[in-house]
C-alpha cells in the first residue's frame, strides 16, 4: 500500500483535474453498476450527480472513496490513482454518506475530535479543527451534548463538519439531505454553499433536482452506470434546447381547446396539468411561436390566466434526457412549475 | 499555529496505534455511556447461575465436586460466548449505519480498525469476567487452590476473550445485518452447551460425545478448573486453539475491512 506520494502527479501541468475516470466498470455480481462511465471534471467546482435510482451515483461516490474496486478501467481523484494510491486518496477526500455516521453516546466535540485523529491530525490541532468547524456550522451552543440527543438537521450537519475536520481537498456528499425536513434541508444547503465559497471541491449526489439546481455549479446526468450528459445548468437547459411556452386558464373547459391552439402553432403535443389548468410545450421557435399562439387564442376567443416563455426546469431536462420523470419521483403529467412564468 | 477560522491538512497520515486507540477510545465510551449495556450482562449471568446453581444443579452429577465449584469456573471462562453476540451486533450496525464507510474512507491503516474494537470489547470482556467471578463467589463459589493459581485461571480467561472477540467480529462483518449477526452469534451457544462446561461430557448420548470433547470449549474450560488447582493439564491444548482461532479469524476481519 502507498503511504506517501508526493503530488507529483499531474502538477506539471497546472492543477489535477477534480476527477478522471476512463472505462470506469464496476459490477455486483452480474449487475454493472458503472459500465465504461468516462468523465474529467476540472478542479475547484460544486459538481451534482443525477440520475434516477439505480443510475449508479452511489456507486460512484463509493468508487471515489476508495471503499470499492473498479473492476476495470481508471478512476483517479486529484491526479491520483484510486487502487494504487488509494491511501493519497483517502487523506485528500471526506466523506458524508446517506447516514449520520456519527456516535450518537458522544458529543459533537468529541465526535469531530476523533475524526480529526483519525484523518492524522495531532492532539492540539484536532481540538483546533473540531472548534473551528463547530462555529463554521452552527453548532455551537450544542457542542458538549451527545449528538443523540441533535435535531435531523444537527445531526446531517455534525456529520458534515466530520468530513471536513482533515481540511478534504475534496468533498463527497452522497444524498446529504435526505430525509431532512426543509428546515434541516435549507440548513445543510448553507453550510455547504460556505465551503464551496470557501474554496473546497464538492461533488453531491441527489435525488432533488432544486437541490442541485441551488447548489451545483456544474451537473453530470448518468444512467445505466454511463454520463449520458454534463454541463453547467444552463447549458444542459440548453441543450434539451428550448425554451417552454406556457398557459394556464381559468375554466377547466378551456384547458384543451387552449393546448389544441398550442398544438397547432408548434406541431408538439402539450403536456397537461389538469389539476393546476395548465399546459405547456416545448417551443423551438421562442418568442415568434409566443407570439403566434397569443394571437391565435384571442382569435379563438380563448381567454387565458397567464401565458408566458421560460427556460426548461431541471426537472423537464432531466425527462427529455433520461426518458423518466425527475429523480424526485414527480409524475412529469402532473408537474407543478417551481418558478414562475416570464411574460 | 493557524490563524483562527482556518484548518491545516495533517501532515502525514495517522500512525496504526493512534487510529486504534481513537477507534477503542469510542467503542468504550459507548459502552460506558450505554449503563444498559453491562447492566443487563450481569442480570443475564445472575440469572444463569442461579438457573444453573439451584434449578438444574441438583440433578446434575458433577463427580467430586460441588456442583457450584463445577459450574462457576466455566461459566467464566464461557462468558464471552452469551456476551459476544453484542459484539457481533455493533459491528454490524457499524457497518449498516455508514460509520464502517466513514472509517474506511479515512486514511487509517486497516489493521488498526480491528485492533481498536479488539482492545475495546476485550477490556469490556475482561468486565464481565471480573463481574461475573465476583457473583459466582455470591452464588458459594470457593477457590479450590492459591491466589495464584487463581490469577493464572483468569489470565487464561482474558485470553480466551480475545479470541472470540475478534471470532464476534468476523460474524459482525459478514453478516447482512444485525439481526443476522445476533442470529449467528446463537451457534456460540451450541459450543457452551455441548462441551463439559456444564454437564460431563461422559454423560451425554454416545453420538454426541465425540463432538462434546473435541471441540474447542472442552479443553478451554477444563484448563481453566485445571489452573484453578494448580495443574496445567488440556492448557497447552486450550492455548493452540486459541492460536488457531486467531489465525482464522484476524486475516478474514482484516481483509473484510478491506473490502467491505
Amino acid at each position: 500500500m502507498t503511504t506517501t506520494m508526493g503530488a507529483a502527479t499531474g502538477s506539471r501541468r497546472g492543477p489535477a483535474p477534480l476527477l478522471e475516470a476512463t472505462g470506469l466498470t464496476v459490477s455486483f455480481g452480474n449487475v454493472t453498476a458503472l459500465d465504461g462511465l468516462e468523465l474529467t471534471e476540472p478542479a475547484g467546482q460544486v459538481l451534482a450527480i443525477l440520475g434516477p435510482n439505480g443510475a449508479g451515483k452511489t456507486t460512484f461516490v463509493r468508487t471515489i472513496a476508495t471503499l470499492l474496486r473498479p473492476d476495470r478501467g481508471e478512476l483517479r481523484v486529484l491526479g491520483h490513482d484510486v487502487v494504487r494510491e488509494a491511501a493519497q486518496v483517502r487523506r485528500d477526500i471526506g466523506l458524508a454518506g446517506q447516514f449520520a455516521a456519527v456516535e450518537p453516546a458522544m458529543t459533537g466535540r468529541e465526535n469531530l475530535d476523533m475524526t480529526a485523529r483519525l484523518f492524522g491530525h495531532g492532539r492540539r490541532a484536532a481540538r483546533q479543527a473540531a472548534a473551528v468547524i463547530l462555529s463554521q456550522l452552527g453548532l455551537d451552543e450544542v457542542a458538549d451534548r451527545r449528538c443523540g440527543t441533535y435535531s435531523g438537521g444537527q445531526r446531517r450537519r455534525l456529520d458534515l463538519g466530520a468530513s471536513l475536520v482533515g481540511a478534504p481537498r475534496l468533498l463527497l456528499l452522497d444524498e446529504p439531505t435526505t430525509g431532512l425536513d426543509p428546515v434541516g434541508r435549507r440548513e445543510v444547503w448553507a453550510a455547504v454553499r460556505g465551503l464551496a465559497a470557501a474554496g473546497t471541491g464538492i461533488l453531491l449526489t441527489t435525488h432533488y433536482l432544486e437541490e442541485a439546481d441551488e447548489l451545483a455549479d456544474q451537473i453530470v446526468v448518468i444512467d445505466h452506470g454511463q454520463v449520458i450528459a454534463s454541463g453547467t445548468l444552463s447549458q444542459l437547459k440548453a441543450s434539451v434546447g428550448r425554451d417552454v411556452i406556457e398557459l394556464s386558464v381559468a375554466d377547466p373547459a378551456l384547458l384543451d381547446p387552449a393546448a389544441g391552439v398550442l398544438e397547432q402553432v408548434i406541431s408538439v403535443r402539450p403536456r397537461l396539468d389538469r389539476a393546476a389548468r395548465r399546459a405547456h410545450v416545448p417551443a423551438a421557435g421562442g418568442a415568434a411561436q409566443l407570439g403566434a399562439v397569443i394571437s391565435r387564442l384571442a382569435g379563438a376567443a380563448i381567454p387565458v390566466e397567464e401565458i408566458g416563455l421560460r427556460r426548461p426546469t431541471l426537472d423537464e431536462v432531466f425527462l427529455a434526457l433520461t426518458g423518466q420523470s425527475g429523480p424526485s419521483g414527480t409524475p412529469a403529467d402532473s408537474y407543478q412549475p417551481a418558478g414562475r412564468s416570464q411574460p | 499555529m493557524t490563524m483562527t477560522g482556518t484548518i491545516s491538512r495533517p501532515a502525514r497520515a495517522p500512525g496504526a496505534v493512534a487510529s486504534a486507540g481513537q477507534v477503542a477510545r469510542r467503542a468504550l465510551l459507548k459502552y460506558i455511556r450505554t449503563p444498559s449495556l453491562s447492566i443487563m450482562s450481569i442480570v443475564q449471568s445472575g440469572m444463569f447461575l442461579f438457573s444453573f446453581r439451584y434449578v438444574f444443579g441438583g440433578a446434575i452429577h458433577a463427580g467430586p465436586t460441588s456442583y457450584v465449584d463445577y459450574l462457576v469456573p466455566a461459566y467464566v471462562a464461557t462468558i464471552v460466548l452469551f456476551t459476544g453476540g453484542g459484539i457481533a451486533v455493533a459491528v454490524a450496525e457499524d457497518r449498516a449505519q455508514g460509520f464502517t464507510d466513514r472509517l474506511l474512507s479515512l486514511p487509517v491503516p486497516r489493521l488498526s480498525l480491528v485492533l481498536g474494537r479488539v482492545v475495546a470489547d476485550s477490556s469490556t470482556n475482561a468486565w464481565s469476567i471480573l463481574t461475573t467471578a465476583a457473583l459466582g463467589f455470591a452464588f458459594g463459589f470457593r477457590l479450590p487452590g492459591t491466589g495464584a493459581d487463581a490469577l493464572a485461571a483468569f489470565g487464561l480467561c482474558l485470553v480466551y476473550a480475545v479470541v472470540f472477540t475478534v471470532v464476534f467480529i468476523v460474524m459482525g462483518l459478514f453478516a447482512p445485518n444485525a439481526q443476522a449477526a445476533q442470529g449467528m452469534s446463537l451457534i456460540a451457544f451450541v459450543f457452551a452447551f455441548i462441551s463439559s462446561a456444564y454437564v460431563p461430557a461422559d454423560s451425554m448420548p454416545g453420538w454426541l460425545q465425540p463432538f462434546a470433547k473435541y471441540q474447542p470449549i472442552t479443553p478451554m474450560v477444563n484448563a481453566v478448573r485445571a489452573l484453578l488447582t494448580g495443574s496445567s493439564s488440556n492448557v497447552g491444548l486450550a492455548l493452540a486453539w486459541c492460536a488457531l482461532l486467531l489465525l482464522v479469524a484476524t486475516p478474514l476481519a482484516v481483509l473484510r475491512y478491506r473490502k467491505a
